[in-house]
């Protein structure tokens, strides 16, 4: 049922340090904060002199990424209370940010999709930003009958938290949205839509 | 050329048709009796005035009802029309380029003045008197794209082209065959081809991408494309498909004849001049299966391409519902004899 | 795809700017306005220099906006294969030319928050057109211009007198002045782009600083319209079209090719825009790769070839054409 291997699902490379970068910004959620520590791993630690890291540790607080990220000593790690405070951080942040700046997004694909956003309002060519996907493979899914965004989706179908209706989620991926397309499963013979079967867990 | 504008909806009571006429001029979509996906581009260069390829930018009897049935998608959802900030250029381009290509086609019903940067347009079909100066927005009633795509048949789509590849950040869409604007704008030629079956596994895009970054200035394109749609509706969005999606649950072998119809885009591609963007222009034709058949060569041919569609190709299209009811209804139209070459009608 | 969009047009004026600079400025000869176009694109001019038939790209330089002619600039080059001589030498006001439509393989990223153009020489040119679209769209951009003597340099004292000297910075190599890359790229704010025109070894030194620096890909732009390399003389076999002819030294495969009056299609000339990507059936020799287009896998594979600056070291090639 679900449609596989469509183009515009995002390629999440991994964060691998841009040695020439003069300034290393990092935007990391929850398991993001590991994608880092193997990044540090395989690269000359001398970018940590000009690296600053936004960091929410959403739903792995416990886990205490945040020690982690301190004890590798960037220029400067916050910790910030909720994702929407860390977007508006870096909103702010990328706008006095000058050209040679890295952008690096680790985190859930829902969280990279809306740091992304931030980014591109930014200036910042999409393709320049480095990314890896960690934590849940929850989907962020905009059903495109009512446009409500339903967070942490991870059933195919799935009943839109706004308007109700069975969603089938396709694999296809707006950048600008960040989110994938959720289209009703039923319409032709309402009803009929199958049972939920989880998917992206 | 005077053409009378029919009094026709394109939803609830669907009272479009076609007159013989317009029959005629149908572009239908397959040169010989079999369908599968090409770089089917060539030179959009006038052909006989009396087709749809008369002139570069098809005006015709629908041209009224379908502007009016636009005013009213976008009264319900004005996000079917958008432009990313760094489009402002390219949409004047396309205003200049339609208003041109409308009044030179159809001095009767448009006529454009220009002098200097101050303009002055008519639309006499919309009885519309506009003056305003190139160049300045605020001198429309609204953006540019949005002024003149609201006094054109067809979708608009505007890409930008820039690193290697061309990306969707423009456009006018409410005749769409199921897909979003307001979803996939922002994407790249790839990324918004990218629910398209069979095609990229056999390098139709790779090759397509690599044509139209060359694209000429002076040298529009076209192709056709090709699918089918219950009752005569142009808006079959994603956006309404909870809506329009039961009608294809309804196809009888008494009603196919009505109710069933053959939608064909005719495809132009245009560089722009001072953005070195590039304008789709998808262009909608629709036809019932009953106006279809009333051209032997069409029935004949239709019949075999739908018969013979790969399965992954008729579910793309959202075909598979209704198919056998339709192939059924069109064999009765189809005695076996050889089709001739080509396009047109014999 | 053959429609001739070719425009016929008369030489209306020819200025002596600089040392070794000239501008041509072309009118229809229908009267007919020109098509308006974006900053960074070129034409291809075609002369009918006696028996031979030249044809070579040159950036527009004049207002975009501006229909009622073209302008562009020719340096005159020493070892000229011929259409900068005939440009310099043989043209005369009032002669007539064909010019391609414009084409742009050098256009502004239309995102950009600002603009750095970076020109060395007759450079200068696509961003004189560039310039003006950006000034009448109100954008922010700034110029550095690198000339050898200040007599050499074109234009520059009316761009400083049209867009101010903080906008429109001058370097002369004479005077031990020169662009200075790093301290320009390294305070620039996120959405800047970087154009570079002008020589080989400016364009490369000028990206390499700028990856240096972390600037990404995605930002760097550049034009270099590569001249065909002179080589050994060769045979090419068109095996679609039964004909097998010389490529002479100062000649490119593609000039061959139409000088045989078969039509092969191509835009920039200048190993860029991959239009004139020709499969080869077979050569005897190794393909020796100028352009900057096909990838080096594709280069490796020796089964593709840009034939409006790649050569070979054999003595036959046989061409799919």
């Amino acid at each position: 049922m679900l449609v596989q291997g469509i183009k515009s699902r995002p390629v999440y490379t991994g964060l691998a340090i841009d040695r020439h970068a003069q300034q290393h910004l990092f935007a990391l959620e929850g398991e993001g904060a590991l994608a880092f520590a193997d990044a540090l791993a395989q690269a000359d630690r001398k970018f940590l002199a000009t690296a600053e890291i936004l960091y929410v540790p959403a739903g792995s607080r416990a886990a205490r990424h945040d020690l982690g990220l301190s004890a590798a000593g960037p220029l400067d790690l916050w910790t910030a209370p909720t994702v929407p405070v860390l977007l508006n951080r870096l909103r702010v942040t990328l706008q006095t940010a000058a050209m040679g700046t890295r952008l690096y997004i680790a985190g859930t694909e829902g969280f990279i999709g809306e740091a992304m956003q931030v980014a591109l309002d930014a200036g910042i060519d999409f393709n320049s930003i480095l990314t890896e996907h960690r934590g849940s493979s929850a989907r962020r899914v905009q059903c495109v009958h009512c446009k409500g965004i339903t967070e942490e989706v991870i059933t195919s179908p799935f009943t839109c938290s706004h308007c109700g209706l069975p969603l089938l989620v396709r694999d296809h991926y707006s950048r600008r949205l960040g989110a994938f397309q959720g289209v009703n499963v039923d319409a032709e013979e309402p009803g009929s839509a199958p049972r939920p079967e989880v998917m992206f867990p | 050329m005077n053409i009378a504008f029919n009094d026709e909806t394109f939803r609830d009571d669907f009272t479009f048709r076609n007159s013989p006429q317009a029959i005629r001029r149908f572009p239908f979509p397959f040169h010989e009796d079999s369908y599968m996906y090409a770089v089917n581009m060539e030179p959009h260069v006038p052909l006989a005035r009396d087709s749809a390829y008369g002139t570069l930018i098809d005006v015709d009897e629908h041209y009224v009802a379908e502007m009016r049935d636009r005013a009213l998608v976008l009264k319900e959802d004005p996000l079917r029309y958008q432009a990313l900030p760094h489009m402002m250029t390219a949409q004047w381009d396309t205003l200049e380029l339609l208003m041109e290509q409308q009044a030179a086609g159809y001095p009767e019903l448009f006529t454009l003045t220009r002098d200097g940067d101050r303009w002055h347009w008519i639309n006499r079909p919309l009885n519309i008197d506009q003056r305003f100066t190139f160049g300045d927005a605020a001198t429309l009633p609204c953006e540019p794209l949005e002024y003149i795509t609201r006094q054109a048949q067809g979708d608009f789509c505007i890409v930008d082209q820039r690193d290697g590849n061309l990306w969707m950040d423009a456009g006018m869409v409410t005749t769409q065959a199921d897909w979003s604007l307001d979803f996939d704008i922002g994407m790249n030629f790839m990324e918004w081809h990218g629910p398209v079956p069979l095609a990229h596994q056999i390098g139709v895009f790779d090759r397509a991408l690599k044509f139209l970054l060359n694209l000429q200035q002076g040298r529009p394109v076209r192709r056709l494309n090709w699918t089918m749609t219950i009752n005569a509706r142009l808006d079959t969005s994603p956006e309404n498909y909870h809506k329009w999606g039961p009608d294809r649950a309804t196809v009888t072998p008494e009603n196919v004849g009505n109710k069933v119809h053959l939608r064909c885009e005719l495809q132009s591609l245009w560089r722009l001049p001072r953005s070195n963007g590039i304008l789709f222009v998808i262009r909608c034709f629709l036809i019932k299966m009953e106006e279809l058949v009333t051209v032997p060569k069409w029935a004949r041919r239709f019949h075999r391409v739908l018969r013979d569609l790969p399965p992954e190709l008729a579910d793309y299209k959202g075909l598979t519902r209704y198919r056998p009811t339709t192939v059924a209804w069109l064999a009765k139209y189809d005695d076996g004899a050889p089709t001739s070459p080509g396009f047109f009608p014999d | 795809m053959s429609i001739n969009t070719e425009m016929s047009v008369r030489v209306a004026a020819i200025t002596q700017v600089a040392d070794q600079v000239r501008r041509l400025r072309f009118e229809r000869v229908d009267g007919q306005p020109l098509p308006v176009f974006s900053g960074g694109a070129h034409v291809v001019v075609s002369m009918r220099d006696g028996a031979i038939l030249r044809r070579n790209p040159y950036s527009l330089m004049s207002s975009p906006a501006d229909s009622s002619g073209y302008e562009i600039s020719v340096l005159a080059v020493e070892k000229s294969r011929g259409g900068s001589t005939f440009l310099h030498h043989k043209l005369k006001v009032g002669d007539t030319l064909a010019i391609s439509q414009p084409i742009n393989l050098f256009p502004i990223d239309q995102r950009g928050r600002k603009h750095i153009l970076m020109a060395g020489g007759i450079g200068i040119t696509p961003f004189m057109a560039m310039m003006d679209q950006l000034a009448r769209e109100d954008r922010s951009f700034e110029l550095h211009y690198a000339v050898r003597t200040r007599s050499h340099g074109a234009y520059w004292r009316e761009l400083q007198a049209r867009y101010g000297a903080r906008r429109v910075h001058v370097y002369c190599d004479a005077e031990q002045l020169f662009i200075p890359t790093g301290e320009i790229l390294g305070h620039q704010p996120l959405g800047t782009h970087l154009y570079v025109c002008g020589p080989a070894g400016m364009i490369k030194g000028v990206l390499g600083s700028a990856a240096q620096l972390g600037w990404p890909r995605q930002n760097l732009h550049s034009e270099e319209f590569l001249a065909p390399p002179p080589g050994k003389v060769f045979k090419a076999v068109l095996t679609r079209s039964g004909k097998t002819i010389t490529v002479h030294s100062h000649q490119s495969i593609l000039e061959a090719v139409e000088a045989a009056g078969v039509e092969a299609p191509y835009l920039c000339r200048g190993g860029a825009c991959g239009q004139c990507e020709t499969a080869v059936v077979g050569c005897d020799g190794a393909l020796e790769h100028h352009d900057i287009y096909l990838e080096p896998e594709d280069k490796a594979s020796g089964k593709k070839i840009m034939i409006c600056v790649s050569r070979i070291s054999g003595s036959e090639i046989r061409l799919d054409l």
